[in-house]
């Protein structure tokens, strides 16, 4: 077993051999323009495209001609939002989105803001799941997009994004779905989901960084987006700009293994998930799971270990690449905001660390990892003023705190 | 971000952690933070009561490693100190001893506050003592 160990999968995983080679080729070899319609070199391009293409529509039920490359799950995010906003604008102005989205999809809510659109943010449930109800309640008669990511990936929670589309669709508004945790781990199929535009990203799939797509409908309805780059007018309109053909390559080759792997795999992830779940509740009182256990990928564990602070947890097990949800670990020095809206409150969301299990952790790893975590927060807790007093009987939310 | 290796050792092996009977009149407490800031202290100090000098200094901190480091020289700095010269510490004092960077100087500030506090808590008790004796 080497150190340190790689368990933050949801931030980014790391290359898997079989797709490097795939792209090999067209770094030097087959280096023409897809766009070159007159020779060998342009042709060569244009079948590696196309390919990759065919592989990502048949790993979520859509066809080739639905896939609209990009750089990646942040800018498909935005042009699916901003290409519905302007060009459904005499349809209506209001998005409807969550409280727990990525920031691509919640700083895209605020910069259409400016531009007048209405987004309404809907809460979540402290399970970390959208009430359908409010979102049923929610939806008006200028309604154009609903925004609602398929997995969080913060806590793992899978929203419902099949009734989500189903309820939409009832109304005429469009729905679009941030996928970028959910692709290649678990099954999604933009048919049976109900969805009409969703984003993808090659790198949270063992894919290389740079490199996405959006999905976007043809059929019933047909979906149209305004193109937010312009340019040569690739990508049928919406997206100009020469494909960067060794990222597409990769992402389809990312997409091919994940489709023929995700029965195993997810599987096996769900088994070392719930085996490093298990050695912590063993060992440590409490200790939370943040978001349901019943809708979530087999890969995520997010917990919070009561009393101890993130960011010291993270010093103390540095041979361990994971994350937290502690303000000290962000730039804003804020908490978690998708941890705060499940209502879990500051203090947990300031103890929470995120275990991203991917394709290349082994047993041994998750074995290691408990037993580190367990450790550390032991000592930590025998360090901690707060477990001292919760074990003396005081009611810590009963205590005023000296805020600053 | 890279810790100094001033902190990490604070972290690795933590001085005087621990609690002093909040209830001896020679004892004083400071606690400061909140749990929803991230960060609270809880600073201890056990005074000789004939010639002011800190015999004791305990402490128990939840927060990042800087704020557990913080805490920690605090009380290594409180050892021998009269609670006159305690109140002179200052908090650029443990920001250049830890080569804490700008975004952690509010810990050096809690463990200043968390000086002052177990400071205080101890004054208050002696007066407290005092009048007790001069009403008898």
């Amino acid at each position: 077993m080497k150190l340190p160990i790689y368990m933050d999968n949801h931030a980014t995983t790391p290359m898997d051999p079989r797709v490097f080679e795939a792209m090999k080729p067209y770094f030097m070899e087959v280096f023409g323009n897809a766009a070159s319609r007159n020779h060998s070199f342009g042709w060569q391009a244009e079948e590696a495209v196309e390919k990759s293409r065919k592989q990502i529509a048949d790993l979520i039920g859509a066809t080739s001609k639905e896939i609209v490359f990009t750089s990646g799950s942040t800018e498909s995010n935005n042009l699916a939002l901003k290409g519905v906003a302007e060009m459904y604008a005499e349809k209506g102005n209001h998005i409807i989105t969550a409280a727990t989205e990525h920031k691509a999809i919640l700083d895209t809510c605020k910069r259409l803001e400016k531009h007048g659109i209405r987004v309404t943010y809907l809460p979540v449930q402290t399970n970390g799941l959208v009430d359908l109800e409010m979102l049923k309640e929610a939806i008006t008669d200028k309604t154009i997009l609903v925004s609602i990511m398929y997995a969080n990936n913060e806590i793992g929670v899978i929203q419902p994004i099949a009734e989500i589309g189903k309820i939409a669709k009832a109304k005429g508004v469009l729905v679009h779905t941030d996928a970028t945790q959910a692709v290649g781990k678990i099954p999604v199929n933009v048919i049976k989901d109900n969805i009409d535009l969703m984003s993808i990203s090659a790198h949270k799939m063992y894919g290389p960084k740079g490199s996405g797509a959006l999905y976007v409908r043809r059929k019933s309805p047909r979906v149209q987006i305004t193109a937010q780059m312009d340019g040569g007018g690739h990508e049928r309109g919406m997206r100009s700009g020469t494909l960067a053909i060794p990222g597409i390559v990769g992402l389809g080759e990312a997409c091919a293994i994940c489709q023929v792997e995700m029965p195993e795999e997810s599987k096996r992830m769900a088994y070392l998930r719930d085996k490093l779940k298990a050695k912590l509740e063993a060992e440590l009182d409490e200790v939370y799971v943040n978001g349901t256990m019943e809708h979530r990928l087999p890969n995520n564990l997010n917990i919070s270990f009561a009393y101890v602070e993130g960011e010291s947890l993270l010093m103390g097990i540095n041979d361990i690449a994971v994350s937290s949800g502690s303000a000290c670990t962000s730039a804003t020095l804020e908490p978690s905001y998708v941890l705060k809206a499940l209502g879990a409150g500051d203090d947990l969301a300031h103890s929470s660390i995120r275990f991203g299990i991917g394709r290349f952790n082994t047993e041994e790893e998750v074995d290691y990892v408990a037993a580190k975590v367990i450790d550390v927060v032991k000592k930590l807790r025998e360090l901690s003023p707060l477990y001292e007093m919760a074990k003396e009987g005081i009611d810590l939310s009963k205590v005023q705190w000296a805020a600053h | 971000m890279a810790y100094s290796n001033k902190v990490l050792d604070h972290y690795n092996n933590p001085r005087n952690v621990g609690s002093l009977d909040k209830n001896d009149p020679n004892v004083g407490t400071g606690m400061v933070g909140a749990p929803e800031c991230g960060d609270v202290m809880k600073l201890q100090v056990k005074v000789n009561p004939e010639t002011g000098v800190i015999e004791d200094a305990k402490f128990k901190t939840f927060g990042c490693g800087s704020a557990i480091a913080s805490s920690s020289l605090a009380t290594e700095w409180l050892y021998g100190k009269t609670v006159d010269e305690a109140l002179q510490i200052k908090n650029t004092d443990i920001v250049n001893e830890l080569s804490l960077p700008p975004v952690k100087i509010h810990c050096s500030v809690l463990a200043e506050d968390a000086i002052k506090a177990a400071i205080q808590d101890y004054k208050k008790k002696a007066v407290t003592k005092t009048e007790a004796v001069a009403s008898k």
